[in-house]
């Protein structure tokens, strides 16, 4: 199997605050992988270097084998760093792109505060994600010349929609949702983007278990419909445990675990990072 | 496209027709000097610009106090584009300088010029602010616009801009001709069809793949950017669009008072324009509309009398004297924001269906109180 993401040694500090520490993880393409950790373990900060929204300290992160985001400490965090392999990229190029460059290459990402665009409806959601792929220009799009290129966008959305069961709600303020379903929209968005990999912070944070088993399927669905390859931060060791191909566990940034779900439960480090947690509170 | 769209569409048609109709009727009816003409133009022109700056703090979020500058370019840019050369050699407009410039242009290539120039001046000012993730863009574009006024009135800009003296004799709305003819164009129709082209073309952008990136941005730029909108791209692109048709409007402005002086472009003009958008509602294009013309109605003619000794028949030429009109219209203002903290159209848009549910409303309060 190929892996279609690789994370190498990345660490992602903030000021002394070490949030990642050299981090290596792999996802195969096809696959669903999990990534858990008690609260503040440096999950979604993970996700946040992936996605270009953090330029990590040090690592070199690879997609489809090609490296797309590369650093290593320069500045005033060469004097400050506290990771790992501080020397090991020194002398290579430094790849830091935005965001939007990493979803123009097939990285799609749900957040785990959802973050709808509040004065939107449901379908202007999936519309706007879809800008991304528009060939249009913006003296075209004025002039509606691209008219053609619209239409079959908003078929797409509505398409998309009715995949997701949201079709009824189309026209509703997307913030208006509940819960459950601003969830389910903040993916149909993602997948707007027409993502190869889907990323997912705690798609299942304040669902019932009912809605919890509904969406182990759903996400199962997409990802057999769409071809994609998963990788997932979530809580919920039923949904986790049932659909997750490998896991990946981190604890204060650094990686405790990897395997199998079977070998993750039984894992005695792992038990006692979770029970740790549960001591605390 | 359904039909309840396009019966929508066919209403607002023939709305603005009739609306053209009017001022063409208007035009031909009453005398040229009348004070209608004045509120007409002005509030057209400063519909435009209320519009231009919505697109961008309404409709992008980015917050930019540049409009005063923007139109100075444009206003400048069109009047030395169109001044004729004859005037420019003579010694009537450039009377301490040589102008440099050997050309001149029709009206339609004067506007298209003004809007360039604000637009270049935005695309410059855009590539290291824009990048920037705060609030700076506003306090870059209040200095841009402060300085260029300063550097317009500047001696040895003298030969371009004729220095701290008037520019007058370009082609203001009395000298603009209906093309190839030399039969005058009616002026208050063409600040109305300048205008009405423009907003258009604003809201054709505003409803197209772009408006709704821009809109993304204004709601959450970490969300706007994980769907691959590129948030430096896009807000130079609404940046510049916005002092494009800010330009325009200054351009207009100038054909509209037949005098252009840099001292006029203060950044009070600025917040004016501001104040008007607030007003009119964050994020409605036909509320700044509406409000520009209510804004300039009363400040230039409604509200006439009370400098003047006499205000709805009362005449009390102690009390109404000279200043006391910003007074009152200031308190106006003042009630306005307050009791319409999201402006007259919230962040709506007028509507046929919202004008009948408005008529119906007071009826109903109406047969309440009864
Ligand atoms: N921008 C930032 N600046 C400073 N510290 C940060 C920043 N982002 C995250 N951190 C710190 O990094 C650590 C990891 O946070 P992160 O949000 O990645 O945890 P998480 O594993 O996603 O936790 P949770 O399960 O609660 O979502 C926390 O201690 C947090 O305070
Ligand atoms: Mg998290």
């Amino acid at each position: 199997m190929k892996d279609l993401l690789r994370l190498e040694n990345v660490t992602m500090q903030f000021g002394g605050v070490v949030a990642v520490n050299n981090l290596s993880m792999h996802v195969g393409e096809g696959e669903i992988v999990a990534l858990i950790g008690p609260n503040g373990a440096g999950k979604t900060t993970a996700f946040n270097c992936i996605t270009g929204v953090y330029e990590p300290s040090n690592g070199v992160i690879s997609y489809d084998g090609k490296a797309i985001i590369r650093n290593h400490p320069t500045g005033r965090m060469r004097k400050i760093y506290a990771g790992q392999e501080s020397g090991k990229y020194a002398d290579e190029k430094i790849l830091n792109p935005t965001p939007d460059e990493i979803t123009k290459l097939g990285i799609a990402r749900t957040f785990q505060n959802i973050r709808l665009f509040r004065s939107m409806t449901v379908f202007e959601n999936v519309l706007t994600a879809m800008h991304v792929r528009a060939k249009e220009n913006v003296f075209s799009a004025v002039l509606r010349l691209s008219w053609r290129e619209e239409k079959s966008m908003a078929e797409d959305a509505e398409k998309l929609l009715e995949e997701q069961g949201l079709l009824s709600h189309r026209d509703d303020l997307a913030t208006s949702l509940p819960y459950g379903l601003q969830r389910r929209l903040e993916i149909a968005r993602a997948l707007a983007t027409r993502p190869h990999l889907l990323l997912l912070d705690e798609p299942a944070a304040g669902m019932n278990p009912q809605e919890t088993q509904e969406l182990s399927a759903f996400i199962r669905q997409i990802k057999e419909r769409y071809d994609l390859t998963v990788l997932m931060i979530e809580h919920h060791m039923d949904l986790v445990m049932g659909i997750s191909d490998r896991i990946y566990v981190l604890d204060f940034g650094s990686l405790i675990a990897e395997g199998t779900p079977d070998e993750v439960q039984n894992n005695q480090r792992v038990i006692d990072a979770y029970l740790g947690v549960a001591e605390d509170v | 496209m359904d039909r309840a769209k396009r019966n929508h569409l066919i209403r607002i048609f023939i709305a603005i027709a009739v609306v053209y109709l009017a001022i063409l009727v208007l035009e031909f009816t009453l005398r040229p000097t009348n004070i209608l003409f004045t509120v007409l133009r002005k509030g057209a022109i400063y519909s435009l610009v209320a519009v231009s700056m919505n697109l961008l703090n309404g409709f992008t979020g980015l917050f930019s106090l540049g409009q005063a500058g923007f139109m100075l370019l444009g206003a400048y840019t069109y009047a030395i584009f169109t001044m004729p050369v004859s005037v420019k050699e003579s010694e009537r407009v450039y009377k301490y300088y040589e102008c440099i410039v050997g050309f001149d242009t029709g009206a339609f290539i004067g506007l298209i010029a003004a809007g360039l120039v604000a637009a270049f001046f935005a695309f410059l000012i855009g590539l290291p602010v824009l990048r920037l993730k705060s609030d700076y863009l506003a306090i870059a574009t209040l200095g841009f616009a402060e300085i260029l006024r300063a550097i317009f009135q500047w001696d040895v800009l003298g030969p371009l801009t004729n220095g701290a003296n008037l520019l007058r004799e370009y082609k203001d709305l009395t000298r603009i001709t209906l093309p190839f003819t030399d039969i005058p164009f009616p002026p208050t129709l063409f600040v109305f069809i300048v205008v009405g082209i423009c907003i258009l073309l604003i809201v054709l952008l505003i409803n197209s793949s772009y408006g709704r990136a821009f809109k993304a941005i204004r709601d959450d730029e970490t969300a706007a950017e994980a769907m691959g909108i590129n948030l430096f791209r896009h807000k130079e692109l609404s940046f510049v669009i916005s002092s494009f048709f800010a330009g325009v409007s200054g351009a207009l402005l100038a054909a509209f008072q037949y005098t252009v002086q840099a001292q006029q472009f203060k950044s009070m003009m600025t917040y004016e324009i501001l104040l008007i958008v607030v007003i009119g509602g964050i994020g409605s294009i036909s509320g700044s509309c509406i409000a520009s013309f209510l804004y300039i109605a009363l400040s230039e003619w409604w509200l006439r009398g009370l400098d003047m000794g006499r205000f709805l028949g009362i005449d009390a030429p102690d009390l109404f004297r000279s200043g006391f009109r910003r007074l009152v219209f200031s308190v106006i203002i003042m009630i306005i924001v307050l009791f319409f903290s999201k402006g007259i159209m919230g962040d709506k848009e007028l509507s046929f269906e919202r004008m009948k549910g408005f008529v119906k409303g007071i009826g109903r309060k109406k047969g309440v109180s009864k």
